[in-house]
């Protein structure tokens, strides 16, 4: 067998046994939590005989194990089942809500990564100035401030007294189905409809959110660049370069910088993938329709299905920022290959 | 430069650029569109037969009509008329025949029958979902239900009951969601594995009121258009608008910035600012949700009635109602909610120490004892738990909490395995027996029967005589003397129930100066867009 493909088949094993490990742990904390799964779908009014009727459609009769089986049949056929909260299949509700986390995650990570990583390198560069405090400072605020009470105090200001972004949620009431869905990115599908007026609001609602939530992940990525940078300024090869009259332009970007590529990706990668897991009280504050509000919600509702679709696809996300980080890591660096 | 440094720069200049980005808000919503901020997360579906959430009760209200109904502007009216214009009762009171209305058509153009009115309240028993036992309480059954229920033309429409009950009672029960009348040849034509059209009715409507749902985004936002067959008067709002807005202080940013005209779920801290802005108001309605504590009878200390009576008096009623409940709940202490028929208005126990000592010293427990009280995870309710634990701590007891998350403690009321149970009652019809037959009624007291439904076994309170009473008001005819039977039964249960009602629920509005005739239905209904106007 090709030592490419025994690597892929390797790959592919892994990332089933990982899922299947998520599934499964996952599954069996929904079953074991002292709450009951009928009461979540009949709710506290149902007769006796209603709830030995849907304990049965629930096939909670079955053995444990029976239970989690048929439920990993189910869900290789794509059937997540259906939502208790909703009513909507699980299988819907992710296709409606993972879009709104996606566009937000990317504009924030986008944020900070084209703020915090030129930060953390000035920060570096110029250690111990008042630049390097600005960015530690940054850093600081952005790791001790509690999200949901700068996301209201921002909501406050911009909203509420400047007025310059719109409202909670995604899209004004007025411009609600005007734009056809085919990504469920509203930025994305008002471009593609070139319907700029929807665009721009779809953008005003995004905005505020995704600057709060870029904020924050600027701090952390800012603050690793910052170390990295730091950790190669003072290796010798930069000395060297110094020596001999390379710019000091060349020897941040093209030696340091380029040398700290590879761990940025790994921090970037992880940045993204949290974001992308949802950010529930961002998601409350700006009723934002996101998957982290939908799996916090549906865990207190006591809606496993809707948890575990959740889950999975949460943990596909990292599987797949994971390899992907891994790539960029043998193309970044050659040894690697 | 380097390709990644252009880069960099670029995306800089760019992340500065959408910084600055100022994009005005709207002023205010357009004059002939309801725009409202309220939790609405609960909605499962829209299908009458199955719907038994409130925010789902509004949907429905507005977009299916029932064969009697609210006049939301004069709900103290109680039911009138409305898919039927008239009924007659036979002789023996088993017997009711409506005759149906002319003039009211379904969204799809199809005029309204005592067809459709059958078929979907047929199809609500079949299908036996959980709101079901509104109407299986008059005997219907899945099998006899044809036979009970029956359009004996496109005008006339027989219920056939399995005994005689006050018709105020029937009727009442007819005003609530499960009593909506669907467009049969609409539904059965997406009917999908005999399904009775369920599974697309849950995300469609198919009813003859006002408005029809055009759009609905789970947890986000229900959209509603006028129907344009239907046969009332127009309604002011063509369009209403319902967004899940979870937090309260974004619903008030909302309103003060004119992007929404009703905020339904604001805390006290908000109502109050509002309350202090020009063109902004606040409107107050008493809702049926009652807060109360019970005890388990199957401990024995927690049977003695002196033991209880103490408890009734060592609670701050008014305290807790004039501070953290400010303006959201009132004291009440029976069992129908204020302008339910019948409605005791009494308030028998005050915060009183002393009475509270004597009574507990003359009990068999003067030393009371250890007392959990299980309570769920909210902010409300756990304000209100410490409370409690505070004043029955202060009469002697040893008062401990139990918090868990809404469905665990759920599980332990329902196994009978609390000691008190600190919780909400909201009415499911309009009817004093939705609350009567819950508090006041346990038809079999043993482990065995499983009575969950009743909150009286849930407290294994065995009480074969008040039932009896509550079971003979819900077949007395004359109204003056049922309000009268359900007057004592409060007043006897006060005294002698393991049940400490405290609180009525107050639901309060902030709204545009310019919103009139906003009604969110009282405690008897849910709430009606139709006669909003801005």
């Amino acid at each position: 067998m090709p030592r490419w493909l025994r690597k892929l088949l390797g790959t592919v094993l892994t990332i089933a046994i990982t899922l299947l490990g998520l599934l499964f742990v996952t599954f069996m904390i929904g079953r074991v939590m002292p709450i009951d799964p009928v009461l979540a779908v009949i709710g506290e009014r149902a007769t006796q005989a209603q709830y030995d009727k849907v304990f049965i459609e629930l096939g909670l009769d079955k053995p444990l194990i029976s239970q989690f089986l048929i439920y990993v049949g189910d869900v290789l056929q794509g059937d997540f089942g259906r939502s208790i909260r909703t009513g909507q299949l699980v299988s819907d509700d992710i296709k409606r809500v993972f879009p709104a986390t996606l566009e937000l995650a990317t504009l924030g990570t986008l944020f900070g990564v084209f703020i915090g990583v030129p930060l953390g390198v000035l920060a570096a560069v110029y250690r111990g100035t008042w630049i390097d405090q600005l960015a530690r400072l940054v850093g600081l605020v952005g790791y001790s401030m509690p999200i949901f009470w700068l996301g209201l105090v921002g909501l406050l200001l911009f909203y509420g007294i400047l007025g310059w972004v719109a409202g909670p949620g995604r899209l004004g009431v007025f411009y609600q189905g005007i734009v056809p869905e085919r990504s469920g990115l509203l930025l994305l599908d008002a471009a593609i409809a070139r319907d700029w007026t929807v665009f721009k609001d779809a953008f005003s609602h995004i905005i505020l959110p995704a600057g709060l939530l870029g904020y924050f992940s600027l701090a952390y990525i800012s603050r690793m660049t910052r170390s990295f940078m730091l950790e190669q300024l003072s290796a010798e090869y930069i000395t060297t370069a110094r020596v001999k009259g390379l710019s000091e332009w060349n020897v941040v970007w093209r030696h340091a910088f380029r040398n700290i590529r590879i761990q940025l990706v790994t921090v970037i990668a992880l940045a993204y993938a949290n974001l992308l897991e949802g950010s529930v009280l961002t998601e409350i504050i700006f009723a934002w329709p996101g998957i982290g509000q939908y799996i916090t919600t549906s865990l207190l509702a006591n809606d496993m299905n809707s948890v575990l679709g959740g889950t999975v696809v949460i943990g596909t996300i990292f599987v797949g920022l994971n390899i992907f980080s891994d790539l960029l890591y043998r193309f970044f660096d050659p040894r690697a290959k | 430069m380097t390709k990644t440094n252009r880069s960099l720069r670029t995306a800089a200049l760019l992340a500065a650029l959408m910084g600055g980005v100022a994009l005005p808000a709207m002023a205010e919503t357009p004059p002939n569109m309801l725009v409202i901020a309220n939790r609405i997360d609960d909605i499962k579906t829209f299908d009458p037969a199955e719907s038994f959430e409130f925010a789902g009760a509004d949907v429905s209200r507005n977009v299916y009509e029932k064969l009697v109904n609210f006049d939301p502007l004069d709900l103290d009216a109680g039911f009138q008329p409305e898919l039927a214009e008239s009924w007659e009762v036979s002789e023996d009171g088993t017997v009711i025949t409506f005759t149906m209305a002319e003039g009211h058509v379904f969204a799809s153009g199809n005029p309204v029958t005592a067809k459709d009115a059958a078929f979907s309240l047929q199809r609500a028993v079949k299908l036996d979902k959980t709101p079901s036992f509104i109407l299986t309480q008059f005997g219907f059954t899945p099998d006899n239900v044809d036979e009970m229920i029956k359009a004996t033309d496109d005008k006339t429409l027989v219920v056939t009951l399995d005994q005689k009950y006050a018709v105020s009672f029937v009727l009442n029960c007819l005003t609530a969601t499960i009593g909506g009348i669907v467009d049969m040849e609409t539904v059965m034509a997406n009917e999908t594995d005999g399904d009775m059209g369920s599974a697309w009715l849950r995300t469609n409507t198919a009813g003859s009121g006002p408005y029809k749902v055009v759009d609905w985004k789970p947890n986000e936002s229900v959209l509603m258009d006028l129907n344009p067959s239907y046969g009332g008067e127009t309604p002011a709002m063509q369009r209403v608008i319902v967004q899940h807005i979870q937090e309260s202080a974004t619903q008030r940013l909302q309103l003060e910035r004119g992007d929404i005209d009703i905020a339904r779920n604001l805390s006290p801290e908000d109502v109050a600012s509002i309350k202090e802005q020009d063109g902004l108001k606040v409107v107050d309605e008493l809702k049926g949700r009652l807060m109360y504590w019970s005890a388990n009878q199957k401990k024995e200390m927690l049977t003695d009635p002196k033991l209880l009576e103490a408890l009734k008096w060592a609670v701050d009623y008014q305290g807790m109602a004039d501070s953290f409940l400010n303006g959201q709940y009132t004291v009440h202490q029976a069992f129908l909610p204020l302008t339910f028929l019948g409605a005791l208005t009494e308030k028998p126990f005050t915060y009183d120490m002393d009475k509270a000592k004597a009574a507990l010293a003359e009990s068999g427990y003067p030393d009371c004892g250890p007392i959990e009280i299980s309570v769920r995870e909210a902010q409300e309710r756990m304000d209100i738990a410490q409370s409690l634990q505070n004043t029955w701590n202060q009469l002697g007891c040893d008062v401990s909490l139990i918090v868990g998350t809404g469905a665990q403690t759920l599980d332990r009321y329902r196994a009978r395995e609390h000691d008190i149970y600190l919780g909400a009652w909201g009415p499911d019809y309009p009817d004093p027996n939705t609350n009567a037959g819950t508090f006041a009624v346990n038809p079999d007291n043993s482990d065995e029967s499983g009575n969950t439904g009743y909150l009286a076994w849930r407290n294994a309170w065995d009480i074969p005589e008040m039932t009896q009473d509550t079971l003979a008001a819900v077949v007395e005819n004359d109204t003056e003397t049922r309000a009268e039977m359900y007057i004592e039964l409060q007043k006897q249960h006060q005294q002698v129930s393991p049940f400490g009602i405290m609180f009525q629920q107050i639901e309060q509005h902030g709204m545009r100066e310019n919103v009139q005739n906003f009604v969110s239905g009282g405690a008897t209904t849910a709430a009606s867009y139709w006669v909003v106007t801005k």
